[in-house]
């Protein structure tokens, strides 16, 4: 039988702050255990939250990126289960009425076609703190340092069909928080996290089948082997007529295999009401204006910009507006070389390709984008060849200067002087004779190789400085007149 | 004062229900209190069981007796660590750890 | 010494007739003596509270004194105390000793105050006879085979047996207001969010409220002007502003309307406690207020809707009493789940387990909207039924509770009658009104109190009318006799 998937992702977002959700506590990555965890984030006695304005500032700026709905009273809900990381014995999260509700985005897929992703709803909430099993034999050790901090869960609707489209919505995802600035999306340190809801149904059917929520995904590999390995094994047990279990499973990224949490089977029941110590958030129309007047460009608004401005296709204008920071470097390369085409190749094909070769992201590129543009202009004045400046990239990147520098230094600068080049070609055209002689008797197919050959030796000749172009002026003014005599 | 049910009074509890609760309360019972706790149990619900008879309809519910509304805190660092003050009072802590018996998931 | 007012007591070492030290000496000598017979304190630490008193005095002596500068001050023991150990009487917290004060034991230090000690109270504040309590039941000074009522029944058996000039107390369903009623004693529960609820051990947080215990409306008002006020740590915490509590006190009640509800003076009510209240409600007849009938229709649903919600929010509250991080931890758990329900087997007493099974229940799946949802909605119509009321009264007048301080041991097998105790109080909270109670008399030597019950933020004006009251009668200059007896 043929299987559809139906998945559904819920991601949970750590929101860039500099103190957490509800107390005083400082949010920084990697502090010895504990050190960041006040009184309230211990649920020591007494202790009371009080609500960070930031987090409901970037929670609405995530809502009007996705043009949801945007709860103007929304009420926090006490979520009660045990565990060890969760100190008060409940989570603060919102599950009655949610800060954003129903949105939506489109990501684009490599082969260019787009697809429009559903979001549910997206709800504040407290991050747990970390159990250590590692550290201790007989215990686990509880660091309570992530406790408190600011976590917007997003849900989206089971829009999604295949493991490539979850990437390619974890993706668009990624980049949205990134340019809004609220969240620094570092999937190894935990800020984006992911649970993926899987479900198979025959081809066809607008049913859906029973459902597993397979956790701790956390990076887009894993999402991708995660949903390919579930697939498979609910297909398994569907082929052999068996029913699939609704059950929370852990995705082991060692074994890449999933396997049921029986811990979390005991019958949860999470008794929310709303939480007592807090009060519903009322934000008004003007705050959410502000808001808004305050949203950067956006990566759809920006891919279709780079359409309509530069006349970039929809893949070009997708991968360079994939994020902020790449986004900048390109139109500050585009407008230093005056090309926005020749801009885009370079940046995607030579910049971005030695990026991945020595695994470096584009805010550590050592050739600025102002430098990349100059080097762009060198080729569009014919100052040097394409081919050059491959060359003089290189030594740009080695750090050797900027590239008339380089293009100095090195002797690279392109001959277009008429004069030097007919003599080359003149060389040339009597030491190949016999080729001179094959050129007048062939056709058009044979002369354009018969061309390209005389190019070559040109170039050779004149150690690859010769203007191309004057080269083939000389050449054909040159094999006119031989054929006229 | 007169209970009247619109479905949900309950003259008794089960002791399973009482077990249900117990374990999501974390609190053990022994097999000896467990009647006696039921029983007890049965009779405050029974009385709190008055409230059906009321119509609320319409009625929003109050969680809150002055019907306010939540203050937002600027979004400062205000605490700094404390880890030896908290960890002074604590049953069990290691490598600045606390010490649970260990979690199998 | 021991039976001046704080007034009376700020007055003299302001003029230097005494100082803290010597005032401080006398309670702590009179704790020692007879705390014995009364059980009122959990903890007292002499040698922390002469120290403040001798700061104090420095203070004093250098005219950087506040009006509670010296005065000592017993708290209940649930509001945390950096550096004494805070039980919130019950064994999970036996050993718990806070790095941290909660605001109002803050704002107590801040003016100068001396904490004299930690009072004995119910379990978690969840009681109405202070017979919960890990460390055994308070008792009543005026007789000490009756209950002091509680939760709070140790600070009002410490006043009442001036152990200490004052106290402060807690107030979820009745918990300042019975025990002061019980004791003789004035006590007053603010509006919800007038003072701040961080760093008081939570029963019931949407309930909760803090508020002072002392002899007279001039000392509760003495206090509540420390006590009162924003507190940005709390969010609940009102940002209405506070008022001089003492500067109204003395202000004619000509005029003032006075609402009667018929239901708290139908069936339930002791006779003889009807009697002393409705004498007391003639004294401010005859001081020009008008007593106007009227009616809360839903006050029979006060005690339905208040055991959902507290226990409801209780269950969660004490939730984070797990074992991990402070308090009681069982032995040699076997596992987690081991740790988690032995811990809170040994640690909570009958009456808290109880309380949380049945919040639990009501806040379970399938049950929400029966109970919790339920309960939330009367209670709007319970707060509506006053609000509707002070459309036309400027207070409204009962008693405190339907009869006198019962014995020891008479209600504690029937959790029900023990909650019906509250009937009177409960409304209160549940519509987050400020609610007073003051004595207005005995009914066999026992204290009988009369409940002001005032709109949002009203407390100037019930300390106002409980003073002007106290002013024409000395019910609440009484002691009792065991407080006197003796060499002391």
């Amino acid at each position: 039988m043929q299987w559809e998937t139906v998945i559904g992702l819920e991601v949970h977002l750590q929101l860039a702050t500099q103190s957490k959700i509800f107390s005083g506590s400082a949010t920084t990555f990697g502090a010895e255990p504990n050190t960041q965890a006040s009184a309230v984030d211990l649920a020591m006695p007494g202790m009371l939250p009080v609500l960070n304005a930031q987090a409901v500032h970037h929670a609405i700026k995530f809502g009007i990126g996705i043009g949801a709905q945007i709860s103007k009273h929304s009420v926090f809900d006490r979520k009660n289960y045990f565990y060890p990381d969760l100190p008060k014995g409940y989570q603060i999260s919102q599950f009655e009425t949610p800060i954003i509700g129903k949105g939506s985005f489109e990501i684009l897929m490599e082969d260019g076609s787009s697809r429009t992703i559903g979001i549910t709803r997206a709800h504040l909430e407290e991050d747990a703190g970390k159990s250590l099993h590692e550290d201790f034999i007989n215990y686990t050790g509880i660091d309570l340092n992530r406790a408190g901090t600011p976590l917007l869960e997003i849900v989206s609707e089971p829009d999604i069909r295949s493991a490539a489209e979850a990437v390619a919505y974890l993706k668009a995802l990624h980049s949205l928080v990134t340019y809004l600035g609220i969240s620094d999306g570092n999937m190894a340190e935990g800020s984006m996290r992911c649970d993926v809801n899987i479900s198979l149904r025959p081809s066809g059917s607008t049913l859906l089948g029973t459902r597993t929520e397979i956790k701790n995904v956390n990076s887009f590999r894993f999402v991708e082997k995660a949903i390919h390995h579930e697939f498979q094994r609910q297909a398994e047990i569907l082929e052999e007529g068996g029913t699939i279990t609704q059950e929370t499973r852990l995705y082991d990224a060692d074994l890449d295999e999933t396997r049921s949490m029986r811990s979390k089977e005991v019958a949860n029941d999470y008794r929310y009401f709303p939480e007592p110590d807090l009060l519903p958030v009322v934000v008004d129309d003007a705050y959410i204006e502000s808001i808004r007047k305050s949203l950067p460009e956006l990566p759809d608004g920006k891919r279709t910009r780079f359409m309509t401005q530069y006349g970039l296709g929809p893949y070009d204008a997708n991968v360079l507006s994939g994020s902020k920071p790449l986004a900048d470097y390109f139109e500050a390369v585009a407008e230093q070389c005056g090309d926005a085409k020749i801009a885009s190749n370079w940046v995607q094909v030579e910049l971005l390709g030695q990026l991945n070769r020595v695994g470096s992201s584009i805010e550590e590129c050592p050739v600025s984008a102002i430098a990349l543009g100059s080097l762009i202009r060198r080729i569009l004045d014919n100052t040097i060849s394409g081919k050059m400046a491959k060359q003089v990239f290189e030594s740009m990147w080695a750090g050797e200067g900027d590239a008339d520098e380089i293009i100095e230094a090195h002797g690279l600068l392109q001959v277009s002087d008429t004069g030097a080049i007919e003599a080359i070609v003149d060389d040339v055209l009597s030491a190949n004779a016999a080729q001179v002689q094959q050129y007048l008797n062939a056709d058009e197919a044979k002369r354009k190789k018969l061309v390209g050959f005389f190019v070559g030796q040109v170039m050779k000749l004149s150690k690859g400085q010769a203007n191309p172009q004057v080269v083939n002026e000389l050449l054909a003014k040159k094999l006119t007149h031989n054929e006229a005599e | 004062m007169t209970a009247v049910s619109n479905g949900v009074t309950k003259m008794a509890i089960e002791h399973s229900e009482i077990e249900k609760i117990a374990v999501l309360s974390h609190i053990r019972i022994t097999s000896e209190e467990i009647g006696q706790l039921a029983q007890r149990i049965a009779e405050i619900l029974q009385m709190v069981d008055q409230l059906q008879a009321v119509d609320t309809h319409d009625v929003e519910p109050m969680a809150n007796p002055l019907d306010a509304v939540q203050r937002l805190r600027p979004d400062e660092v205000t605490q700094s660590n404390r880890r030896d003050a908290f960890q002074a009072i604590a049953p069990a802590v290691e490598n600045g750890l606390y010490l649970v018996p260990k979690v199998i998931d | 010494m021991h039976t001046k007012s704080v007034a009376q007591l700020a007055k003299g070492l302001r003029e230097r007739q005494f100082s803290s030290a010597e005032v401080t000496r006398t309670y702590l000598d009179r704790i020692n003596a007879l705390d014995g017979q009364y059980n009122s304190f959990i903890t007292v630490d002499e040698s922390a509270a002469l120290a403040a008193a001798e700061a104090a005095d420095e203070r004093l002596a250098n005219g950087t004194a506040y009006a509670l500068t010296g005065i000592p001050i017993a708290h209940k023991d649930i509001f945390c105390t950096d550096g004494v150990r805070t039980s919130c009487g019950s064994r999970m917290l036996d050993n718990f000793v806070p790095p941290y004060d909660a605001t109002v034991v803050e704002r107590f230090k801040s003016a100068g105050a001396v904490l004299l000690g930690k009072t004995n109270m119910d379990e978690f504040a969840m009681g109405s006879s202070n017979e919960s309590s890990f460390y055994g039941p308070a008792r009543n000074p005026w007789n000490t085979d009756l209950v002091p009522g509680g939760s709070s029944g140790g600070s009002a058996a410490a006043v009442a047996g001036l152990l200490a000039p004052a106290a402060t107390g807690t107030d979820t369903g009745g918990s300042i207001r019975q025990p002061a009623a019980f004791c003789g004693i004035t006590g007053l529960k603010p509006t919800y969010g007038r003072v701040s609820r961080l760093g008081i051990v939570a029963f019931a947080s949407s309930l909760d409220q803090a508020g002072p215990m002392a002899h007279s409306a001039e000392d509760c008002a003495l206090l509540l002007n420390a006590m009162a006020g924003h507190d940005p740590l709390d969010s609940t915490s009102a940002t209405v502003a506070t008022q001089d509590y003492c500067a109204t006190l003395s202000d004619s009640l000509d005029g003032l309307r006075i609402g009667l509800p018929k239901e708290y003076f139908g069936e339930g009510l002791d006779a003889t406690t009807g009697e002393c209240i409705n004498t007391a409600l003639k004294e401010l007849e005859e001081q020009g207020a008008k007593l106007v009938e009227m009616s809360l229709p839903h006050s029979s649903l006060t005690v339905p809707t208040y055991y959902v919600i507290a226990p409801a929010e209780a269950s969660t509250n004490l939730a984070r009493f797990d074992g991990v991080r402070y308090g009681y931890r069982c032995e040699n758990p076997a596992d987690l789940h081991d740790l988690y329900s032995r811990t809170r087997q040994e640690g909570f007493g009958e009456e808290v387990k109880r309380r949380i099974l049945v919040g639990t229940y009501a806040l379970s799946a399938g049950y929400y909207d029966a109970y919790y949802k339920k309960a939330q909605q009367v209670r709007r119509l319970i707060k509506q039924d006053f609000m509707h009321c002070f459309e036309q009264v400027d207070i409204i007048a009962g008693p405190t509770t339907p009869g006198p301080a019962f014995a020891l041991g008479a209600k504690s097998n029937d959790p029900v009658a023990m909650y019906l105790e509250d009937v009177y109080t409960l409304a209160v909270n549940l519509a987050g009104l400020p609610g007073l109670s003051l004595p207005a008399g005995f009914v066999e030597g026992k204290p009988v109190g009369l409940q002001l019950i005032g709109q949002h933020f009203g407390e100037a004006l019930l300390l106002n009318v409980a003073h002007r009251f106290q002013q024409a009668t000395d019910w609440h200059l009484r002691t009792p006799g065991s407080a006197t007896e003796g060499t002391l």
